[in-house]
């Protein structure tokens, strides 16, 4: 199980404009029904706190939307995207799944470890860099793929994981999506099929 | 009605059903785990699967309900394989600790083994290991052996009401636990243990005393609150080794509380076991002959009128009919059962029974608490109210302290005005009972043992009679006192009161102070101010080495609960029977048997020299102990004062759960949970409100 923290904060309060984004998402349920809005909320607490939950955080989400505290400290446990101890500033999820790992994760991995220094479930010295291994990422048809905080970077290599990492570290922006230069996941080696528009040549005749 | 075939059989069952219900209904057991008839259903054990035609796949029997053509089939080759799979990959992680667990010899997941087990493992791994939770003082953990049912966890949220406990982590990393470092706050917490199917969850002050096997049971009820649940006592030897719930529908269904389940140890410690007679200031240890030889003299000396008895919260009927008649005997008219000094009185019967009964709260529309905190004083019946409030449209209104109830209330202030201006109908919620079909309220004694408790009382009857709460026809009476302690019902039916120009309890005390009553006996009566019994010559007799008995001339030991066949009367009216399952330690004797042998020294003997006989006299006393565990309508009339009500707020008759009774209160087990619960963190912020 993810281990809870053990130096925790005493309090946590959502920032003004934060409890405003609380209000409009609790206002998107039917009235009774707030605790439907654990989710956006914990992930708003997790935004605001650099990456991680503490108890505070899920005990304030459990009063605002008026849940019992352990149906919160639930969810939380449940999902990998809530992070219960004090996270890097960039979150490398690398996905080791079957298809990644058949178009190369362990090598994605591996040349996470080389670069950042540190093996998978740590985190760098310098606070910025925590390497995990995720389940599926649900981007397949890119395989291998990684997830840094919001974006996905695809289709990677040992050449193009490290580039990105590097950038980062120099505090530059790399371009996330596919690393080999297709567009989201159209086929690898341009179109095979609907090659041109109807009734202009090159595809199958209209018969 | 939905007609299906299960192994080859056509049924008929109710709609709304499930597979596994109606399986039950026919005779025919499924094995599962997660599946509780009183909770809602999980379906994540997955051994109730069964063979369904047209599935595609086998179903969880316990969570799809019946359809009309079905055909089901339990017994084929295909199901048992699928519950040997089931079972080999719920033993994967669980331990083979079977010899040094408590749950062994009754445990679910070895019954069913033993059914669909594989007698080698092909598990070659290394098992899941899991650390254990700290849940308090009652609950011993050894989470490693969980098999993740959930029973726990929906208990403590639907019947319990203190969401507290949780499945944390995901997949093979998912824990059943508080999260957060927490003893369980809730009264009902032990039951959680029964339901537990593994030895995951077990009782902490039982662990490793005694095997399943060894125990022998006895069925009794519960004396430490007035609800009269019904249990289980296993003993072994001499010894109480625990309590246990038994099933009764209309009381308890089948939880205890914390108190009833955990306060056995009690039973085992400042035990009066020898009579004692105090002289020149000391207590000594004494023979019977020579204790009933100073009682009989000081009796003597004293004469009828200046004699006096009161009957404590424990006494079985047997004993206080005795005593009661003892006191004829002696012409003595001061006796009272009412020791807390409740305003009740014993000429009408509906004025001081539950008349709604236990299971009739599931029927009722709205209810009003007055001056009593159910969940403290009641566990059991706090349970039912809370089921009824989740069923939904229950309108709870409460005047007087308001903890958390587990349910949501409407607190209309702690002033007793408000129930003046409810009986005057000029109360919002007097619009609420009005309007509600089948109303309810429940006086508690916080109401009733001031002192004006009598007006109190007839101003509840009078928001019963007009807020619709007594309806002849439909058979409902919605009129309720809630007592907290289990000899007060029978006391009153047995007319343990002052009789003509006696006195009552306040005015026994009042007269031992001004020495105007020489002789006080107490009958397991220890929750009296015993500093105002004067220089009265105070003979206690009881079991427990409690305020009683400390100031007590003469000490007769008597027995415990759970050491005496005795009848008792539960808050409803219902006459039920505890049974002996160990006899008294030492000299100490069954209450009746020393009453009867002090009628003979003291020249009144009592006519009754067998405990047939005495209940034979019980019977004519009164008829309603005729009819054991049958709650018999009382008949509506004219009660309680008329006076005005103190502005004064109500106060809870219970201030601490745990501590409440001779046994409690000698209870380590229940010292511990008064620390933790009541004077502790936990009590500072849970229970006060």
């Amino acid at each position: 199980m993810k281990q809870a923290f053990a130096r925790q904060p005493e309090s946590f309060e959502f920032t003004p404009d934060n409890m405003e984004t609380v209000k409009t998402i609790v206002a998107k349920y039917p009235k009774g029904c707030a605790a439907s809005a654990v989710l956006p909320v914990l992930d708003l607490a997790q935004r605001q706190n650099d990456g991680w939950l503490p108890r505070a955080a899920m005990d304030r989400t459990a009063e605002i939307l008026g849940m019992p505290p352990i149906r919160v400290y639930e969810v939380a446990s449940f999902y990998s995207m809530f992070n219960l101890a004090p996270i890097g500033k960039y979150h490398v999820q690398v996905c080791t799944n079957l298809p990644c790992w058949l178009r190369g994760s362990e090598q994605v991995v591996g040349i996470c470890e080389r670069t950042l220094g540190i093996s998978v479930g740590e985190t760098t010295q310098d606070g910025l860099f925590t390497l995990s291994e995720a389940e599926c990422l649900g981007a397949c048809v890119n395989a291998p793929m990684m997830q840094i905080n919001d974006d996905y970077f695809e289709d990677l290599d040992e050449a193009s994981t490290e580039s990105i990492l590097l950038a980062l570290k120099m505090g530059q922006k790399p371009r996330p999506g596919p690393q080999g230069g297709r567009k989201g996941s159209e086929p690898a080696g341009g179109l095979t099929t609907l090659k041109a528009i109807a009734g202009k040549g090159d595809g199958p005749e209209a018969s | 009605m939905p007609k299906l075939t299960i192994d080859g059989r056509e049924v008929d069952v109710e709609a709304g059903l499930t597979i596994l219900q109606a399986c039950q209904k026919i005779g025919i057991e499924i094995p599962h785990f997660c599946y509780h008839e009183r909770l809602s259903i999980a379906g994540n054990c997955r051994m109730c699967l069964v063979e369904m035609e047209r599935a595609p796949k086998p179903v969880a029997s316990c969570a799809m309900p019946v359809a009309d053509g079905m055909v089901i089939r339990t017994n084929t080759p295909k199901v048992q394989q699928m519950r040997r799979g089931v079972m080999e990959f719920l033993l994967i992680n669980h331990p083979l600790d079977c010899p040094i667990c408590d749950q062994g010899g009754e445990c679910d997941l070895q019954d069913q083994a033993i059914g669909y087990g594989y007698d080698r493992s092909r598990y070659a791994e290394n098992k899941r290991a899991v650390k254990d939770k700290y849940m308090g003082p009652l609950i011993k953990t050894i989470m490693t052996r969980c098999i993740h049912c959930t029973r726990c966890i929906r208990f403590i949220t639907e019947v319990a009401g203190i969401p507290e406990l949780g499945a944390t982590g995901r997949g093979e990393d998912m824990e059943v636990g508080t999260y957060v470092e927490k003893a369980l706050t809730s009264e009902l917490s032990g039951n959680i243990i029964d339901l537990c199917p593994v030895g995951a969850l077990t009782s902490a002050p039982y662990a490793f005393t005694a095997r399943s096997w060894e125990l022998r049971p006895t069925e009794s009820v519960d004396v430490l609150d007035a609800v009269g649940c019904n249990i289980r006592v296993d003993a072994r030897g001499p010894e109480v080794m625990r309590v246990l719930p038994r099933v009764h529908e209309d009381v308890n269904e089948e939880w205890i509380s914390d108190k009833t389940r955990f306060a056995y140890d009690g039973l085992k410690r400042r035990r009066l076991d020898r009579p004692w007679v105090r002289r020149d200031g000391k207590l000594l240890p004494a023979t019977w002959t020579d204790a009933f030889a100073v009682v009989a003299q000081r009796v003597k000396d004293a004469g009828g009128k200046r004699v006096a008895a009161i009957a404590g919260d424990l006494a079985d009927c047997e004993s206080m009919l005795a005593l009661k008649e003892l006191m004829t005997g002696l012409r003595s008219p001061n006796l009272d059962c009412r020791q807390d000094g409740a305003k009740l009185d014993p000429t009408l019967r509906a004025s001081y029974l539950f008349n709604t009964t236990i299971a009739g709260i599931e029927q009722a529309g709205a209810c009003l608490l007055i001056g009593t905190d159910p969940r403290r004083e009641a566990p059991v019946l706090n349970a039912r109210l809370r089921k009824r409030f989740c069923v939904g449209k229950f309108p709870i209104g409460v005047v007087g302290p308001a903890g958390d109830l587990t349910y949501d209330v409407q607190h209309l202030g702690e002033d007793p005005a408000v129930i003046q201006e409810i009986a005057a109908g000029s109360h919002p919620f007097a619009e609420v009972l009005k309007q509600a079909k089948k109303p309810m309220l429940i006086v508690g004694q916080g109401a009733l043992t001031r002192p004006d408790g009598a007006a109190i009382l007839g101003m509840a009857r009078r928001i019963a009679e007009t807020c619709g709460m007594i309806d002849d026809e439909a058979g409902w009476n919605g009129f309720n006192v809630l007592h907290t302690a289990a000899a007060r019902v029978g006391g009153l039916d047995l007319g343990f009161v002052p009789r003509k120009n006696g006195l009552d309890i306040e005015g026994i005390l009042e007269g031992a102070a001004a020495g105007d009553i020489d002789v006080v006996y107490l009958l397991g009566a220890d929750e009296i101010d015993m500093r105002r019994l004067g220089n009265a010559f105070v003979v206690y007799q009881g079991h427990h080495g409690d305020a009683g008995a400390a100031r007590a001339d003469v000490i007769l030991p008597g027995a415990a609960y759970t050491e005496k066949n005795g009848t008792y009367v539960n808050t409803e009216g219902r006459v039920q029977n505890g049974r002996l399952a160990v006899y008294p330690p030492g000299e100490a004797r069954e209450d009746w048997k020393i009453l009867r042998a002090l009628s003979d020294v003291l020249g009144k003997p009592l006519p009754y020299d067998t405990l047939g006989e005495l209940r034979a006299r019980l019977i004519k006393a009164n008829p309603v102990f005729a009819r054991v565990d049958v709650v018999q309508p009382a008949a509506w009339g004219e009660f309680g004062g008329d006076g005005q009500v103190d502005r004064a707020p109500f106060v809870p008759p219970i201030d601490n759960f745990y501590l409440t009774d001779p046994i409690s209160r000698a209870s380590l087990t229940m010292a511990r949970c008064s620390e933790i619960f009541i004077t502790g963190e936990l009590g500072k912020t849970g229970t006060d409100a």
